[in-house]
């Protein structure tokens, strides 16, 4: 992979920092690029081999065949994939290393304090050990749709289920031409009011032989009674087929256990539950006009999650898969900070009377700057180049909604074989990675001296 | 590309019967090749993605010809992604002999780099006695015949659980709208959800899509749309669209409401038909089995498919398939692609199991079981009408590229199904950029 040459100008150019420059007193200078050769060699051919030749090839069409001047740059400027890439690569780059640093602080300050900070720390610090092909795999898993597959769905959903129960029948539908009618919360009613003395028949429809209850009778056509609604809801569908529709076969079941309401100026006056037959009753009702309702709690759908792996949520739950893998780096090295700051400075503070939280803000962050900085800066440079995880979490369906810099490079050199926008794409972010780059040198010239 | 390595698992495992045959017919007959015969000492490289079961039966067939020239044949496996494999020797001048390429994409592309031979002689003379015009042509760059159709893989079939069908009372259907109107609506009031959908893996999208078409439209249209000679927002193309939206609209129909249908990838929706049993019926190629067979089900009685209805006049008939093209001159690759076209090579492979042909001279008593017999009739009786995987054919940027082109086209409709206008124009846009 080209993005991996960009980290390399670094050892690059700290070995040629010290080598030159110290003639008189030193070896004399073929000596020392006798012993730099072996170093030399090796770079020149991993690293700065490789990069030159990216800025060439990105120069010819994608056969390699035709010099195409910066045609390359301009169609890759001109595409909306890049800019969707490039555009995810921001979110990238503004989100992850900020949150994961400040995670690795807080880890870092918080296991100071506690008993077991060692053994917390290599749970923290495990998901490092592990590849991201395989980070991404679990965390695909654990993003699935189905809570019965999806970790985080089912989490979510057995809190939803524990609020908000699922009702019996979710799926139950009226059979088309019946007088049903949806109510607003997911119920359904009878368009035609109805009075005491009133026997009616419902036809649901939709609901799979699971789903009935085992202890459901045949359903039986409902009686009238004096002074009463009375009715039967039943399974409209003949198991193998040859049912009549809006009829009551000999094998169809009655649906027990369902809510039936008699609704008058919008309150609910009477409720009935029906029985093994699918029959209800509806009784201590005056003369007069009802509205008969199947209660939306019947009808509730089992809450199903939220979409990680949508067009919407993609990159967040990819950067939070990035976060579980990375919190530990960042966390050990902070501790190491952590452990080197000067304890007489925090105590000094304390004795002048300041809180915990104005020693760790005014004494601890600043004095943890540095540290915070090059991991800061180190993550940046990841994140530009992050591949893996994308590709491997993402479903192809929201492939091109969590698409990055990288992985689009990778795909145009290799999937649709133009390697020239490839190269092109690849020196791009060789572009966005130099200024990371030469801070974090520039820092280590500072600290060296 | 995953649809080929599926392709490649299916047929492994339907040859689960075939690899015994294999198995036992291979120790005595190969040993004594490179003896006699006009091309003795000849020794010539083959190169296709097939591994396992797959590559045994072809070794197998690649037996015959040792036998009958003396030359020895040696198999490589290129991997799954042979246009990788074939690039860099390609540039390094050491093609293989012999390549079986699975896309007639890659014919194109290396024609125009003047990297294959065309056939010639014996192979030309096979090639035209045994293959339909249409055939021909698929191999065949600005006329000159350069590959040859040898493996041939089913793709408009519609895969169904008997019991569920059975539990609603319904027959499959020979008709989209018996389909639609009878066979997924009595399936749903029975409240067994109809249909598994594939949608994360965007190339059994433009399955649908192509078999739906080719029968709407007609194959001149087919043809026109694959050369991109209309535009893809012709009528026509907007009007499948409609069609596809009668499925794809209903989100009760599908496994896991939308959000599920265009999460689910191949094997997996392969699985929600006949392991955990959440629909009735799943669209797509004969490859299906493989993954019917590891989720439990029995080929044949628990697992069993209908050809796709008829959304026009004719049910459709949409193949994919492997092409071998020459890439050398040496001596004797003619012979060898004049005995790979041939239909005394293809039914030796074809009784091995795990394969179909589209060769007109093989028989379709040539194959060993009931239900690849019924496959293979089918595409000998279409004829004429019969017509390539059409994402394969047009430049792999457009039809065969994860995350672009139709295959996010198609998932964004599945997604959302209201605006067929607006894919067609979505769709025209992505087939423009990828010329």
């Amino acid at each position: 992979m080209k993005a991996a040459d960009t980290d390399a100008p670094a050892p690059a150019a700290q070995a040629g920092g010290p080598a030159t420059g110290r003639g008189r007193l030193g070896p004399p200078p073929w000596l020392a690029l006798f012993f730099l050769l072996p170093a030399l060699l090796f770079l020149g051919i991993y690293v700065v081999y490789p990069i030159l030749f990216s800025v060439y090839r990105s120069l010819w069409d994608a056969p390699g065949t035709e010099f195409v001047g910066l045609d390359n740059y301009a169609r890759m400027f001109t595409r909306a994939d890049t800019f969707i890439a490039l555009r995810n690569n921001v979110i990238w780059i503004a989100v992850a290393p900020a949150v994961v640093t400040v995670a690795g602080l807080i880890f870092a300050v918080l296991t100071e304090r506690i008993r077991w900070a060692t053994a917390f720390k290599i749970v923290v610090f495990m998901p490092m050990a592990i590849s991201f092909l395989a980070s991404g795999v679990i965390f695909r898993l654990v993003y699935e749709q189905d809570p019965e597959r999806g970790l985080a769905n089912a989490v979510i959903t057995t809190v939803q289920d524990t609020v908000a129960p699922t009702g019996a029948y979710p799926d139950a539908n009226p059979r088309e031409g019946v007088p049903l009618e949806e109510t607003a919360g997911g119920g359904y009613r009878l368009t035609e009011p109805v009075a005491p003395g009133d026997a009616v028949a419902i036809p649901l429809v939709g609901v799979s032989a699971e789903e009935v209850p085992g202890d459901a009778e045949n359903a039986a056509p409902p009686q009238q009674e004096q002074g009463a609604v009375t009715g039967t809801v039943w399974v409209d569908f003949t198991r193998g087929g040859g049912g009549r529709e809006g009829t009551i076969d000999p094998t169809e079941k009655g649906l027990p256990a369902l809510r039936v309401e008699a609704v008058r100026d919008g309150e609910a006056v009477a409720t009935a539950t029906t029985g093994a037959d699918g029959a209800f009753t509806l009784t201590g009702l005056e003369g007069g006009d009802y509205t008969l309702r199947l209660a939306a709690s019947n009808f509730s759908e089992p809450y199903n999650g939220l979409t990680w792996l949508g067009p919407t949520l993609i990159t967040p739950s990819i950067i939070a898969a990035y976060l579980w893998v990375w919190a530990g780096f960042a966390m050990v090295l902070i501790a190491a900070g952590l452990s080197a700051i000067p304890r007489e400075a925090l105590e000094a503070a304390r004795v002048d009377g300041a809180t915990e939280w104005q020693v760790f803000r005014r004494v601890t962050v600043p004095l943890l700057s540095p540290v915070l900085m090059v991991v800061f800066v180190t993550l940046m440079i990841y994140v530009l180049k992050i591949f893996d995880l994308v590709f491997v979490i993402a479903p192809g369906s929201v492939r091109a909604d969590a698409n990055v810099l990288a992985l689009e490079m990778w795909q145009v050199s290799f999937g649709i074989n133009d390697q020239g926008l490839g190269s092109a794409l690849a020196v791009f972010l060789l572009l966005l990675v130099v200024p990371a780059m030469i801070f974090q040198i520039r820092r280590f010239r500072r600290e060296e001296s | 590309m995953p649809e080929h390595m599926w392709r490649a698992r299916g047929a492994l495992a339907v040859t689960a019967a075939g690899a015994l045959v294999a198995a036992t017919a291979c120790s005595p007959g190969s040993t004594q090749a490179g003896g006699s015969g006009d091309l003795a000492g000849v020794e010539l490289l083959v190169a296709a993605k097939w591994t396992g079961v797959e590559q045994e039966n072809f070794t197998e067939v690649l037996a015959g010809f040792e036998e009958e020239t003396g030359a020895t044949v040696t198999y490589e496996s290129t991997g799954e992604d042979t246009g990788a494999y074939l690039g860099p020797k390609i540039e390094a001048g050491e093609p293989p002999d012999v390549a079986i390429l699975p896309q007639p994409g890659l014919v194109a592309e290396y024609a125009a780099q003047d990297a294959l031979v065309p056939l010639s002689g014996d192979a030309a003379a096979a090639l035209e006695e045994n293959y339909t015009d249409y055939w021909r042509e698929l191999g065949s760059v600005d006329g000159e015949p350069y590959g040859v159709l040898v493996k041939a893989a089913h793709k408009s079939i519609v895969w169904y659980r008997p019991d569920a069908f059975q539990q609603a009372g319904v027959n499959p259907p020979e008709t989209w709208d018996d389909l639609t109107g009878t066979t997924a609506a009595t399936l749903s009031d029975a409240g067994i959800t109809p249909f598994s959908m594939c949608g994360a893996s965007g190339w059994t999208l433009t399955d649908w899509f192509e078999n739906v078409y080719l029968s709407q439209a007609g194959p001149e249209k087919y043809d026109q749309l694959v050369a991109h000679e209309i535009p893809w927002t012709d009528d026509s193309v907007v009007q499948t669209l409609e069609t596809l939206a009668e499925v794809w609209g209903e989100g009760d129909w599908m496994a896991g409401g939308t959000q599920g249908a265009v999460q689910t990838d191949f094997p997996t929706c392969v699985s929600k038909v006949y392991g955990q049993e959440q629909a009735a019926m799943v669209y797509e190629a004969d490859f299906v089995a493989a993954s019917a067979q590891e989720a439990g089900a029995t080929v044949g009685e628990t697992a069993k498919a209908f050809p796709f209805p008829a959304v026009g006049e004719q049910p459709p008939v949409v193949v994919g398939g492997d092409i071998a093209v020459a890439m050398t001159e040496t001596e004797g690759v003619q012979r060898l692609m004049a005995y790979l076209a041939s239909p005394e090579a293809q039914t030796t492979w074809a009784g091995l199991g795990g394969y179909l042909s589209a060769n007109s001279q093989v028989q379709a008593d040539a194959y060993p079981d009931e239900f690849t017999q019924t496959l293979a009739q089918t595409i000998l009786e279409a004829g004429d009408d019969v017509r390539y995987d059409l994402s394969d054919q047009v430049p792999s940027q457009f039809g065969a590229t994860e995350g672009k082109g139709m295959w996010a086209v198609l998932q964004d409709f599945l997604r959302d199904p209201s605006d067929p206008e607006a894919a067609a124009e979505k769709l025209e846009q992505a087939a423009s950029n990828a010329e």
